[in-house]
Parts: structure tokens; sequence; C-alpha cells
């Protein structure tokens, strides 16, 4: 196993997971319930692309195999995106899609975080950027976690609908493979456990101030994103993502 | 241009003679140039014209996000899909402003989109045709975002000042979203396929004359336009407008490499003008009065919007309510 080896995973796992996300928010496109919903949650779309294009632009790097950003974001098929889980999963309603930005986001700046502090300088570049407006992000979504936990009885009940839908998927978040631990130890990642451990923290934090219940931890389930084992979602997802560049391959457009 | 035919209620606009003595002083300090502002007097048909159409034009920045919705999602490389969620997101940031330039006039916004959603109030009629191809994400950038940005460089001398400040802030991102636009055609055309190029032209016959209706009706059938002139909301005609962007757009379109759908296009030396030939008024009309190829979506996907996000408003005026007790307390 060589560095290289174990950083290429890593870095789509964090480019598809930004992409999947972003891709995400473009659905919402016209649908959100105010105004200024859709332009934050197209905002919040629009970094977390930039951010995918910036970490899949150095992935393609060290493939070195040709293919660029474009190739690895619209030509790899489901079994070959490193995308969590979580944010494969459709919006839902405005709970469903608030939840799981949230869940995403509290791990997503501690990452960042650390990643702002990796030994790689492009990486801690990248990051550092990015952290940014994951914190941006995570104060917005952790808002309305709050306000929808605590408003009405209906969103309350919404979103206690949304947490088991969305709760198993975060095993993913605490569960590091090898490739990360000997990513940690060459100090180009952060402590996954210690990440693990903040976004528990941010969880409880901001479940209780919207008056909502805190799970048990998610326990393994035969899903897997870094073996490419994703739910039914991310094939549908990707085919509609992937069909003009699929259609003309050799297109520039 | 993103109002296109917006109703005075005044049948005859009236000389200095026939006003009273509060509109001739606003009609004077209209004629000098001096801006009106929201608590300045203004006459009601004045005050009423200018809400239905800065209204218009932000129901139109906000139906304007569909066409693009429909393809974000399916833009061919990264930095397409972020030109065009960024371009989205300028919409939405342009349809707030205009609904806070409105509310200047004591307008509320609720009941302005209620009407929107009830066949009431107006958009653009561009936003009623559907989006087929890429291509068209760089016709509608290129085309109709320049036909908005003639229309919109001139209401930055609008009487009104809110509405001529809103305008001043919006040119200057829709600018970039027009050169965004021809550069997406531009890349089609110079480095694409035969595939790519046909996307292109194709795209330019379907949007050609929907963006030349934007400027409204012909001078001569635009009843509203003289009371709109005199008030100086409007300061050049629909047809004026409509032939600066012609003879803007067709040397961009001769560089493309792509033709005109109009077979009587042609430049006249004497006039220094492009000709063209007749706009399709009976379509204009149908696509206005809500029989256009998306008009029942386009609202429906609307009125969807805000229905399914009722509970979520509730939500969050509930726990600003609790917030603030909290505080009290």
């Amino acid at each position: 196993m060589t560095v290289q080896s174990d950083l290429i995973p890593y870095l789509l796992r964090l480019g598809d997971s930004a992409l999947i996300q972003g891709q995400r928010l473009c659905q919402w496109c016209g649908r959100a319930p105010a105004l200024e919903e859709e332009l934050a949650l197209m905002n919040v779309g629009l970094d977390l692309v930039g951010q995918a294009r910036n970490w899949l632009d150095y992935a393609a790097e060290l493939l070195d195999d040709g293919r660029d950003a474009d190739r690895l974001a619209f030509h790899r098929d489901e079994r070959a995106y490193r995308n969590l889980l979580l944010v494969e999963q459709p919006n839902g309603d405005f709970a469903v899609t608030m939840l799981k930005q949230f869940l995403y986001d509290a791990w997503h700046l501690q990452v960042l975080k650390g990643l702002g502090q990796s030994r790689d300088e492009r990486i801690a570049g990248i990051a550092a950027k990015a952290v940014k407006e994951a914190t941006y992000h995570l104060r917005r979504s952790a808002e309305w976690v709050e306000r929808l936990g605590d408003g009405t009885e209906e969103s309350h009940q919404r979103m206690l609908d949304a947490i088991p839908l969305l709760w198993r998927f975060t095993v993913e978040l605490s569960s590091p493979d090898d490739g990360e631990n000997r990513l940690h130890q060459a100090r180009l990642i952060p402590d996954p456990a210690a990440v693990a451990a903040a976004w528990q923290a941010q969880v409880a934090e901001t479940f209780a101030n919207a008056t909502l219940p805190v799970p048990a931890a998610a326990s393994y389930f035969y899903l897997d994103a870094r073996r490419g084992l994703h739910s039914e979602h991310l094939g549908i997802l990707l085919a509609h993502m992937q069909s003009l560049p699929r259609a003309y391959p050799d297109a520039t457009w | 241009m993103y109002a296109q035919l917006v109703e005075t209620g005044v049948k005859h606009v009236k000389s200095l003679e026939q006003m009273s003595e509060q509109e001739r002083a606003f009609q004077e300090k209209i004629d000098r140039e001096i801006k009106i502002e929201a608590k300045n007097w203004m006459p009601e048909a004045y005050r009423q014209t200018l809400i239905r159409q800065i209204s218009q034009h932000a129901h139109s920045e906000i139906v304007g996000m569909l066409p693009e919705g429909n393809w974000v999602t399916r833009a061919p490389t990264l930095k397409r899909k972020l030109q065009l969620m960024a371009k989205i997101q300028d919409e939405a940031g342009h349809g707030l402003y205009l609904y806070s330039a409105m509310e200047t006039l004591g307008a509320d916004r609720d009941e302005e989109v209620a009407k929107l959603h009830s066949g009431q109030a107006k958009y653009s009629s561009i936003f009623n045709y559907p989006t087929l191809n890429w291509a068209d994400m760089g016709a509608v950038g290129w085309l109709v975002d320049g036909a908005a940005i003639v229309n919109q460089v001139v209401l930055q001398r609008t009487s009104y000042g809110p509405y001529s400040r809103a305008m001043v802030r919006i040119c200057k991102e829709e600018s970039f979203h027009q050169r965004q636009g021809y550069e997406i055609l531009l890349t089609m055309m110079r480095e694409g396929n035969q595939a790519q190029k046909d996307m292109v032209q194709d795209a330019i016959n379907r949007f050609w004359w929907p963006a030349l209706m934007m400027f409204g009706p012909s001078d001569e059938h635009s009843p509203n336009s003289a009371q709109s002139m005199a008030w100086k909301i409007k300061r050049q005609s629909n047809d004026e407008l409509r032939q600066r962007f012609i003879d803007q757009t067709i040397p961009q379109l001769e560089l493309l490499g792509c033709t005109c759908p109009d077979p009587d296009l042609a430049w006249n030396a004497e006039r220094g003008h492009y000709d063209f030939g007749e706009i399709r008024w009976e379509e204009f009309y149908e696509v206005l009065k809500g029989n256009g190829p998306c008009n029942q979506e386009r609202l429906a996907t609307r009125r969807q919007a805000i229905e399914d996000g009722a509970w979520v408003r509730a939500a969050a005026v509930a726990h600003a309510r609790k917030k603030t007790n909290k505080n009290a307390a």
C-alpha cells in the first residue's frame, strides 16, 4: 500500500459526496418553500459542486490515467462512486432535506477543519477555502433543524419521521477503514475518531435545541459506499446527471 | 423585457392644464428628471402601474428559474453546472430585490405572489417555452437575458428611484449571464460535433421569435405606452427596443455561424437598421393569456412549491415566536 492508493479513494469520497449533495440541492430549484430558500439552497449547492471539482481535480492528477474531474464525475458508474450513502438519499420533504444537510455539514466541517492541517499542502489549501463555506452551511442547516424540530407540532413530527430515514446511514461517518487510519497516521487527514466524536457532540447539541431525541449509534449494515455498495437511489441520480456526457462522450461543452 | 404588457388603467394622457395642482407638480418633477421616492406623493395610477410592472418583473425572475432548473441537474460539465447554479442563484436574488422595490410602493409580496398563482398577474411570456436541449441554456442566456438587458439598461433611468436602483444592480449580473450564455453557444459551434451544432441552431430557431416578443406588442397596439412614457416609467417604445436588440444581436448570430429563422431579415442601408419579418402576434397573445406550451406547468410548479412549503414557513414563524418569548422571560 502506498499513501497514494489510500489517498485517491479518500479524495473521491470527499469530491463525490460534495457533488452528489450539490446535485440533490439542484433538484430543489424552483420548488423551495420560500424565495430566500431558493437562494440559500442553490448557494450551498454551488459551494459544494465547486469543492467537488477541486477534490476531483486532485484525484485525477494522482490517478494520472488521462481522466480529468469531468471524466470522473460524468463517466463513472455507481459501483465506482465513493460518496457517503447519506447524501444520495432522496430529498423527501424539507425536513428530510435539511436533516440530511445538517448531518452531512456537521461531519463535513469537522473533516475540513482537520484537513486544513494536512501535511499535503494541496489538501490543506482546498480545505482552508472550503471550511469557510461549510461553516456557513452548518450554521444554516443547524438553525433549520432547530426551527423545524422546535416549531409546530407538524414540523416536529416531520423531523421525527426524517430521523429514522437517514440515521442508519450515519454509520459511515464514524467507521473509518484501514486506508483512512493509515492516512491519518501519515498526517494527511484528521483522526477519524476525533471527527466522529465532534460530529456526535454537534448532533447532540443541535438535537437538544431542536427538542429531538438522539437515536443510539447506527450500526453496520450491508451497504458500504467505500466498496461501491450504494442504495438504489444513486444509479438513477447518475443516469440523470450523466446523460449528456454519456450520449456524446467526446464532445466539448 | 420581463414586464411586457402592463396596464396603466389610463385611457388618455392628461395635459398639464387638465391636471390638479398636485398632479402637475408631480409631472413637472418627472419632466425635470427628478426621481420619485417612496414617500413622495404620486398619482394612484402611477403607483398601481409600477406595482404591476415591478411585480411582473419579479415574478419573471422566479418563474424564469424553472426552465433552467430543468437542465441544472443535467449540465454536461462541472464548470457549466457551476455557472448555471450561480445564474439561478442570481435570479432568485433579483426576485428579492424587485419584490423589495415593489413593497416600497405599499404592496405586499405575498399578496402579489398569490395574484401570480391565481393567474391574475403575469410574468414574461418567454418562460412559457420549454427548454429541450442543452443549447437552450446558451440561447436563454444570450437571447433572453440579452433582450432583458436592452430593456433594463433603459430602465436604469426609469422615474421611480427604487426601481431604477434595482435595475442598476441587476444589469451588472445580467450582462455576465448573457456573455456566459453566448460562450456556451460559441464553444458548441467552434469545438463541438455536428450534433452539438445542430442543437445550437435548433435552440436559436425556437427562441428567436419568443425573444423578440419579450419587448411587448408593437407600438401601434400598445395602448398603455403613452402614459408609461409620459411618467417616464418607460423610456423607449417597444419597437425601438426590439429594433435595437435585433441590430446588436444579428452580428453575434453571424459570428456564431448560425442562421436566423426569419426569411425576411435583411440589412436596410437606408434606415441603418435590419428589417425583419412579422411577429406571430396571435401566438404572443395566446401565451400571455395562459395558452402557451408551458404556462400550466410553470404555474403549477410555483403553486406547488408555495403550498408544499406552508408547514415550513409556519414552523419558522412558530419557532421565532418561541424564541422571542424565551428572550422576554
